[in-house]
């Protein structure tokens, strides 16, 4: 039973210099199916993310998580993740030591492990490939495992060796049941690793269906549009 | 040009005469020096830490005011420290005046905003970095400012040289408040402006030569040191 | 904070003990110390009583303000009217007559106020005055400074109204002072005892010499306990009485520099 899921938005609404980037979003997030939220450039994806993420505050509307204060529960993941200066296995022992772990050293060894990273523990962090440090981020924000994993186009500045050990990793996340919510703008990744498609449109919540769905039978012309490739930029 | 060309000689003659007054007066230079440069930064990183992460009113008037004190004339710091050290001051009873410690405060006073205000500057810059990764992970407050101050800390030592340079090439703070007394607080700059106000100038030039290697030798250790731990963690 | 403040602690006390030695603090004038004869003095009365003796040199006018607000347990300076009103102001114990020294007029060799060789102070300041000639004075309310002006005053001059861009006031030590007379080719008064440790002469010689008027006494006064009560009076004491001891007048009178007696000792009897 989840702790914190379901997460719902109400009316969510973000301005910032004078524009409104999300406009009246409204829906709930439940425990189970990897939730793809799908949009073209500059659509509003990642100040959703950050807003549901806790990182940015609504200025109309409300974010509501179930139970207590959500705290570690809820981790995220960046597009460009930003690595301390010391080894892969501390940067992991810092997040650890920051929720208060125990045994810090042994999960955080774990947690390498399980994204296959475990060869360069004691490299530093800042010196690895950009696929090396996004599975570091990853191993990072999923050491304490938490119900729900943001993830904020993961892959955009990959290579598709890269692309690829990340998707992996984020099936095994999928598959330890935590709940996988994670933006993208390539389709191709979103058939992969979704199971239901958030579709945003200037700010708007312009569709929400099953990912097969979607991608045959968009409900918008918008929607319709985007996936043609006819799409790119807002 | 031949007085300088025989300065440069006096003070290769100087430093390999082992000359005992000048041991000691240069020794005296460096501890009075480096501990004020320890107090400084252990007071000032902190202090600019929290300038650059805090959030309160005032703070921009707080910014102004920070970096202005880092052009606080020597030797008003010397009068303003000698006013509470003397026996008529504030601080009398504890007899510090004319003596090494005296000089170690004033010097703190002196370069504690310019390690201050240096630190808040790098500090700030790198947030826009750490900031959303940090908070993301749950560092608040003084603990993200914390773990960016080692983050950045090969960036601060430029801020600590510079409180170095400073306060080893001052003379109004540790003559007021030192007195200059032969064999208790003489100390390089001191000793030159002496020899200056004597007139005998090749040795006043001489002495600086002397103080200028030191600080050249200091300098040259600590990028060394930087250069070194920068291969190691990237 | 705590850890702040216990490092503050650890660092201070770290420093090198100064204070295990007994020491007292005078307070005298840089052109005193530049002349060298404290360190001639001092191991002398050092090694005969372990008192460490720490001069602080400063201008007379300072050295003076230092002890009042006692940061001095000695004063010894060379501006008898001052320190006699230090004395009556209740700061000073009592003054005692230690040695003189006196000042030369240098300037420089090509002499344009034609003052050279001769033996009357007063008459040389009113032809530097009438030619205009430029002349350096340190302008710091020190006891040369003090002395240079009553002999303004004893010339005739109003040097304070009579100045004009001839009269430099450098607010200095006689050091600097007599950099900048060198610098400039001009005339200064200076004590005898700076002038023959000054390496930086320039063009600059001794003009006027001789002079009873020219003479510059010096005193020595314990700071009075009864204003600052944590002047080490024993100690103070001792180093005043050392100083006007038949010992040390002898070794005031055998620093010489260059073979040449500096100071005169003259302590009454």
């Amino acid at each position: 039973m989840s702790a914190i899921l379901p997460l719902s938005l109400r009316d969510v609404s973000f301005t910032a210099g004078g524009r409104t980037i999300i406009d009246r979003v409204s829906f709930e997030l439940a425990a189970g199916p990897r939730t793809v939220i799908l949009g073209a450039n500059g659509a509003g994806k990642s100040v959703l993310m950050r807003l549901m993420h806790g990182l940015l505050t609504p200025s109309q509307g409300s974010i509501s998580w179930q139970g207590e204060n959500p705290g570690r529960r809820q981790a995220m993941v960046f597009q460009r993740p930003v690595m301390l200066r010391r080894s892969a296995l501390a940067n992991v022992v810092y997040a650890l030591k920051l929720a208060g772990t125990r045994d810090a050293g042994k999960i955080a060894i774990a947690a390498l492990a399980d994204v296959g990273l475990s060869q360069i523990a004691h490299r530093p962090a800042r010196v690895l490939s950009g696929g090396e440090q996004q599975r570091l981020a990853l191993a990072r924000a999923w050491a304490l495992k938490p119900e729900v994993l943001f993830l904020d186009e993961p892959t955009a500045n990959l290579d598709p060796s890269a692309t690829r050990e990340i998707e992996a990793a984020i099936q095994k996340v999928h598959a330890g049941g935590t709940k996988v919510v994670m933006t993208t703008h390539n389709l191709g990744q979103a058939r992969r690793l979704g199971d239901e498609v958030l579709f945003i449109h200037q700010g708007r919540l312009a569709e929400r269906s099953p990912v097969e769905r979607f991608f045959k039978q968009p409900g918008s012309a918008e929607a319709e549009a985007f996936i043609k490739g006819e799409l790119p930029w807002v | 040009m031949g007085e300088i060309a025989r300065s440069f000689a006096g003070a290769a003659s100087l430093i390999f005469s082992g000359d005992a007054t000048l041991a000691s007066i240069v020794l005296l230079s460096l501890k009075v020096s480096l501990s004020a440069v320890v107090l400084a930064t252990l007071l000032g990183l902190p202090l600019g830490a929290a300038i650059a992460v805090g959030r309160f009113p005032g703070r921009r008037a707080v910014i102004v005011l920070l970096n202005s004190l880092m052009g606080l004339p020597p030797v008003v710091v010397g009068l303003v420290v000698y006013l509470l050290l003397s026996r008529a001051g504030p601080l009398g009873e504890f007899g510090l005046l004319f003596t090494p410690p005296a000089m170690v405060m004033a010097q703190t006073v002196l370069i504690l905003p310019i390690i201050a205000a240096l630190c808040r500057q790098a500090v700030e810059d790198a947030w826009i970095e750490y900031q959303e990764q940090l908070r993301s992970l749950g560092a608040q407050g003084m603990r993200a400012a914390a773990t960016l101050l080692w983050d950045i800390r090969f960036s601060l030592l430029t801020a600590i040289l510079a409180g170095l340079g400073r306060a080893s090439a001052e003379v109004g703070a540790v003559m007021i408040v030192g007195g200059n007394i032969d064999g208790v607080t003489r100390v390089m700059t001191t000793a030159i402006a002496l020899e200056t106000s004597k007139g005998d100038l090749p040795l006043a030039l001489s002495l600086g030569i002397v103080l200028i290697t030191l600080v050249l030798i200091l300098n040259a250790a600590a990028y060394w040191v930087k250069e070194a731990a920068q291969k190691r963690y990237g | 904070m705590g850890l702040i403040a216990r490092a503050l602690l650890v660092f201070f006390l770290a420093l090198p003990a100064y204070a295990q030695q007994k020491f007292i603090t005078v307070a005298s004038t840089t052109s005193t110390e530049q002349s060298g004869l404290f360190k001639h003095l001092l191991p002398a009365f050092e090694q005969k009583t372990g008192i460490q003796v720490r001069v602080v040199a400063l201008g007379t006018g300072q050295a003076l303000d230092m002890a009042r607000r006692g940061d001095a347990d000695v004063v010894f300076v060379h501006a008898k009217p001052l320190e006699e009103k230090f004395v009556a102001e209740g700061f000073g114990v009592q003054r005692f007559e230690v040695m003189y020294n006196d000042f030369v007029l240098v300037g420089p060799k090509s002499d344009p106020a034609k003052v050279a060789g001769g033996r009357n102070i007063l008459e040389a300041f009113q032809k530097i005055q009438k030619s205009q000639a430029p002349f350096a004075s340190r302008g710091d309310k020190s006891g040369t400074h003090f002395a240079e002006v009553e002999l303004w005053k004893a010339a005739g001059v109003d040097i304070a109204k009579d100045k004009s861009a001839w009269y430099r006031e450098t607010g200095s030590g006689m050091g600097p002072t007599l950099n900048t007379a060198s610098g400039m080719n001009a005339y200064a008064l200076t004590d005898r005892g700076t002038w023959l440790s000054f390496k930086n002469r320039g063009d600059l010689v001794i003009a006027v010499e001789g002079d009873q008027r020219l003479f510059n006494q010096y005193g020595v006064m314990l700071v009075n306990p009864a204003k600052h009560p944590h002047v080490k009076k024993a100690e103070g004491q001792a180093f005043v009485d050392w100083v006007i001891s038949p010992e040390g007048q002898k070794a005031i009178a055998e620093y010489k520099i260059n073979g040449e007696q500096l100071f005169f000792p003259n302590a009454k009897k």
